[in-house]
């Protein structure tokens, strides 16, 4: 059984794939970290427009987020990649995968940021109140940093998430890690051989990446002992030596 | 200095508060007592603007704020000045609500260095001689849930007192605490009392309020039913009410601890 299979796995040739492989997984993670890198801002503004307080403002933003949810990922990606061209604009594969994944993870993330933000205590909003913050101070010594704490494990999941779903830019013609494999696998036939590899690499560098999100985890819910420094730690430190 | 005229407010169909005055004189402590959802709680959260009332003014230094009539058209108050009034008025808080990510010390100074623009080594100072004052001295670089209950009220009034506040607002904040750490966050009231701060105390202590109130208030129903000096409400209630609800308390009180009222007398 087990000669069967490993029969299918051809070893001779899986080391001339590798590099080409390699160099795929090298652009899924640089998409990863591009399109990570953006939605955790973007999600941020869409979560904190989404609360503003002008009517429109929030209109807007919750239109977007309800419009890319109840869409494919892939349809977006498409709609970037092909559709766009009819209007003039042209993207080279890589900018549109980053454009398109930091669309629709922008929108997902800001839900993230949203419920941290709601989750901090009514209180500690009328405490800051009460001392006369307006509201962008509240939001920026108080809230915020607050919520970071309550978001950063989710935020973490999506980032392995997203990590795999770079695997949808392959339709939009980016070599990236699975269109790579597609290409030599079209020439050679060796599926099984190819397709595990991918498996395997997809695992390797994600599985040490949830690890870390655990980790991370962990440390959050330890609690606040565990910041040396705040805003003000400077000053205050040196005031109580 | 604080001057509440017809103030209306609901919450749906609930009637919280009914056409509510009151004066606070400056210098003076005023206590407001009386039953649980009898409107005392929302009467100090609406002067600070945590609630916005629905008719009736507020003046505070003899000018209206946040909301009032002028030639008949009501005048919504801007953000900044409802910030500029509320940093003049500190609010203590039943649940204490310090900033968890801050120390004790940085909870004192964060309201005058960010929002008073106030040099951050002048508002240190400060803030280490405020925490002398509530007792904490040792406590300076402590995390709030490093902090009793107790201690972390009394680093909650050094917040408050650290803008410089020309009012103190304090909602039951006593109430929250284990018995045995009351008496040490009504003595540093009493100190403020002393040093005559203006207070406006909603509290179930009704031997604080005995002792330190030039002014008690009791209120039922969303209305004021009854003011005057501790002496008068304490000793010759006029009300029916008034005299049935201090009856109530003072059996409890009997009931369960026989000797002389515990914190009162710190």
């Amino acid at each position: 059984m087990f000669h069967g299979v490993f029969s299918f796995f051809d070893f001779s040739h899986a080391l001339e794939y590798l590099p080409d492989l390699l160099y795929g997984a090298l652009i899924s993670v640089e998409l990863t970290f591009a399109v990570m890198a953006l939605s955790l801002v973007f999600g941020l503004i869409v979560a904190l427009a989404r609360m503003a307080r002008p009517r429109w403002i929030r209109i807007v933003a919750t239109t977007y987020v309800e419009v890319i949810r109840g869409t494919p990922c892939l349809l977006q990606l498409f709609y970037i990649y092909f559709v766009l061209p009819a209007f003039g604009v042209r993207l080279p594969p890589f900018m549109a995968g980053v454009i398109g994944l930091t669309i629709n993870y922008s929108a997902y993330m800001s839900e993230v940021y949203r419920a941290g933000i709601q989750a901090v205590a009514k209180g500690q909003l009328e405490a800051a109140q009460a001392l006369g913050m307006s509201r962008s101070l509240m939001m920026r010594l108080i809230i915020l940093p607050q919520a970071i704490r309550i978001v950063v494990p989710p935020l973490g999941n999506y980032f392995i998430s997203l990590f795999k779903d770079t695997s949808l830019a392959s339709s939009i013609t980016l070599r990236e890690l699975l269109f790579t494999g597609q290409i030599i696998s079209a020439t050679n036939f060796q599926y099984f051989t190819i397709f595990t590899i991918i498996g395997i690499i997809y695992l390797a560098l994600s599985y040490p990446g949830s690890l870390a999100v655990q980790a991370l985890e962990r440390r959050m819910k330890i609690g606040y002992r565990t910041r040396r420094r705040t805003v003000l730690a400077g000053a205050a430190t040196r005031g109580a030596a | 200095m604080i001057r509440l005229e017809k103030v209306n407010k609901s919450f749906g169909h609930l009637h919280v508060l009914k056409n509510v005055s009151l004066e606070v004189e400056k210098g003076e402590v005023v206590c407001i007592i009386g039953p649980s959802g009898g409107g005392k709680s929302t009467l100090l959260r609406c002067i600070n603007h945590l609630e916005k009332i629905d008719s009736g003014t507020i003046y505070f230094e003899g000018t209206p704020v946040y909301q009032f009539t002028q030639n008949g058209k009501p005048v919504v108050d801007p953000d900044h000045r409802i910030e500029h009034f509320r940093s003049q008025i500190g609010m203590v808080f039943q649940s204490f609500n310090l900033f968890p990510h801050f120390t004790a010390l940085e909870n004192i100074m964060v309201a005058p260095v960010y929002v008073r623009g106030e040099p951050r080594d002048e508002v240190r100072q400060r803030a280490l001689a405020l925490m002398a004052k509530v007792g904490l001295s040792d406590k300076v670089d402590a995390y709030p849930h490093e902090l009793s209950g107790g201690q972390q009220q009394r680093v909650a009034i050094a917040r408050a007192l650290a803008m410089q506040p020309k009012a103190m607002l304090f909602d039951e904040v006593t109430s929250a605490l284990d018995p045995e750490l009351i008496g040490e966050v009504l003595r540093v009231m009493r100190k403020l009392a002393i040093e005559g701060m203006t207070m406006l105390v909603v509290t179930h202590e009704m031997g604080f309020a005995r002792d330190i109130a030039d002014r008690v208030v009791f209120m039922a129903d969303g209305i004021v039913v009854e003011e005057g000096t501790a002496q008068q409400i304490f000793s010759a209630p006029k009300n029916e009410r008034t005299r049935q609800f201090l009856q109530t308390i003072l059996e409890r009180n009997a009931e369960l601890e026989p000797a002389e009222d515990r914190p009162a007398s710190v």
